[in-house]
């Protein structure tokens, strides 16, 4: 479903900044495949999903999205075939927008903006259902500023309009680092749900390594720009915390390892 | 007091007219979140333009059709200078409205003015059809407030309609958070170029409504309407934003802030005397006024806050 193939980056080239922030890097995912990725700060995680998303171009290989090679089309193109969750929660919807007039943006991606009246009658009452999914009581607030939600009402909501358009690939950076633990785990937890519901091919940057061994189906390390840790299937559920930060330390050759991983 | 009282019908009018350049630069202020300057240049285009072929002949809609289109062209220039060669909005804006000086007085034949005689053309609005009304020579509908009212509400209705579609709400997007708007496949460049040339057009219609109006069109007719649009954008806001929370309801409070603007200008010539040279000055002034009030009262609040907190 999604290929990366040998791609590179760096920035700032030839100024005393420069950075690698990725190596080479090849990645295949398989249609469905849940892929979690950990890795310490400037290990190139971000920089992946911001290549793959069209937000930086690569400078070396290429990535095909379902057979489609989206290396050279902008950002806004590739949405299309791509759904994502940021970060920070206030930079996947638009605070002074309506929460159905944001699901509305979100129901159109990918396709023609016409003159067309912009919510219907069949609209509200779709937005409605899914919103339910949530389990968040928005159903109720449909026509409230989503600059009155909180952070991870904002985020469920991302959650919803990245995926209200079945993507090809749903890219998940850091998406509930952002959040108190409590909200945190119902954001993973709706994931979970509208993951396993649409069988979405999901790439999940996370700094919580128990949530990158309990979710997925493959689970891949980065350090330096390259993917050093490649674990999947049978071998991924039977990982423990401990095996990964070993694992880490072999990877990226340091003690000290433990720490930065833990910390970032 | 006679004076301002004999003054206001035409006062209100032209307050009306400078609404609809007010509505349109709501689009880039507020919609879009640029700061676009093009308008100083587009408001004269528009202006000129009408002018110009007024005295070629052409029907008065025809003249305010092509002025729209001349100042969408204008907004073009702007949103190619922006998106596709990556200069800051607003110095875009003011490259523009550079250009704008010398296209505008090319427009008129190298002169700095031309004159509209109401007696040689048949206008949509003049200052004389005011006092024709008055007199009763012309119907009560020729009135420059009725006509420019009802041009003001069917520009505010296409606009109503426009800015709920799918294509008016991804422009919508695009202002509120870029960010957003592209992660759903929102082409930002393209809507931001709309944005430009839709509201550069209503400024230049705009334009061409004033050279009517006022019996001429004068290269400098533009000089200082983003100071006269942000006025009334913000008086609009200040004085009903808690009342208007409907789209629609807002530009219309966009349009009644020109209207209260022009009422405080011609107050404080009828009443205080003053050489028109100040105008600029005093127009200055109370837009800086009105700019100030918002975050005054925030102040005032906090500082309120605090001496309960002490006592």
């Amino acid at each position: 479903m999604l290929k990366i193939e040998q791609i590179s980056k760096v920035f700032n080239p030839g100024t005393v900044n420069e950075k690698v922030a990725l190596n080479q890097l090849s990645l295949h995912l398989q249609p469905g495949d849940f892929v979690t990725v950990i890795g310490g700060n400037g290990a190139g995680k971000s920089t992946m999903l911001n290549c793959v998303s069209g937000l930086y171009s690569v400078d070396q290989g290429s990535i095909l999205i379902d057979g489609v090679d989206v290396t050279a089309l902008p950002e806004y193109k590739r949405a299309k075939y791509i759904g994502r969750v940021f970060q920070d929660p206030m930079m996947g919807t638009a605070a002074t927008m309506q929460i159905e007039e944001n699901l509305a943006l979100a129901a159109r991606r990918g396709k023609k903006r016409t003159l067309k009246v912009g919510i219907t009658k069949q609209d509200r009452e779709f937005y409605k259902e899914q919103l339910k999914i949530l389990d968040l009581g928005l159903e109720e607030r449909m026509t409230a500023k989503v600059g009155l939600l909180s952070g991870g009402q904002r985020q469920a909501l991302t959650l919803l309009m990245a995926t209200l358009q079945q993507p090809k690939i749903l890219l998940l950076d850091e998406h509930t680092a952002a959040l108190d633990p409590k909200t945190a785990a119902k954001v993973l937890e709706a994931t979970q749900r509208i993951v396993e519901k649409n069988n979405l091919t999901t790439l999940m940057i996370t700094h919580n390594m128990r949530d990158a061994i309990t979710y997925g189906n493959r689970l891949i390390m980065m350090y330096n720009g390259r993917i050093v840790v490649d674990i999947s299937g049978e071998k991924k559920k039977q990982l423990t915390v401990e095996q990964l930060l070993n694992l880490f330390s072999q990877a990226s050759g340091s003690d000290e390892a433990n720490d930065k991983l833990l910390l970032s | 007091m006679g004076s301002f009282i004999n003054a206001l019908p035409g006062a209100l009018s032209q307050g009306l007219i400078w609404g609809i350049m007010a509505i349109g630069l709501y689009i880039t202020y507020s919609i879009l979140d640029l700061s676009d300057l093009t308008v100083d240049g587009s408001f004269c285009t528009g202006g000129a333009v009408c002018a110009m072929m007024l005295v070629g002949g052409y029907n008065v809609w025809v003249c305010l059709l092509v002025s729209f289109l001349a100042g969408m062209l204008a907004g073009f220039v702007t949103g190619i200078f922006h998106t596709k060669l990556g200069i800051p909005a607003i110095l875009s804006g003011i490259l523009t409205q550079l250009g704008l000086w010398s296209v505008n007085l090319a427009i008129m034949g190298m002169k700095a003015n031309q004159a509209l005689n109401v007696n040689n053309y048949d206008m949509l609005v003049s200052l004389r059809y005011l006092q024709d009304v008055a007199k009763g020579i012309r119907p009560i509908y020729q009135h420059p407030l009725i006509t420019v009212g009802l041009f003001t509400a069917g520009i505010i209705l296409v606009l109503y309609w426009f800015f709920g579609t799918e294509l008016g709400s991804s422009i919508r997007a695009t202002g509120a958070n870029g960010h957003m708007a592209r992660a759903q496949g929102i082409n930002t460049n393209r809507n931001k170029m709309l944005g430009l040339m839709l509201a550069n057009g209503l400024v230049a219609l705009s334009g061409a409504l004033l050279s009517q109006f006022q019996g001429f069109a004068d290269i400098n007719m533009g000089r200082g309407a983003i100071v006269i649009g942000l006025a009334a954008i913000i008086i609009g806001q200040v004085t009903f934003g808690k009342l208007f929370r409907n789209f629609a309801l807002k530009l219309m409070s966009i349009s009644l802030g020109a209207v209260i603007y022009y009422i405080v200008i011609q107050a404080v010539i009828s009443f205080l005397d003053i050489n028109s040279n100040y105008l600029k000055l005093i127009s200055a002034l109370i837009v800086a006024i009105f700019l100030a009030v918002p975050n005054l009262k925030l102040k005032s609040q906090k500082s309120g806050g605090k001496e309960k907190r002490n006592a």
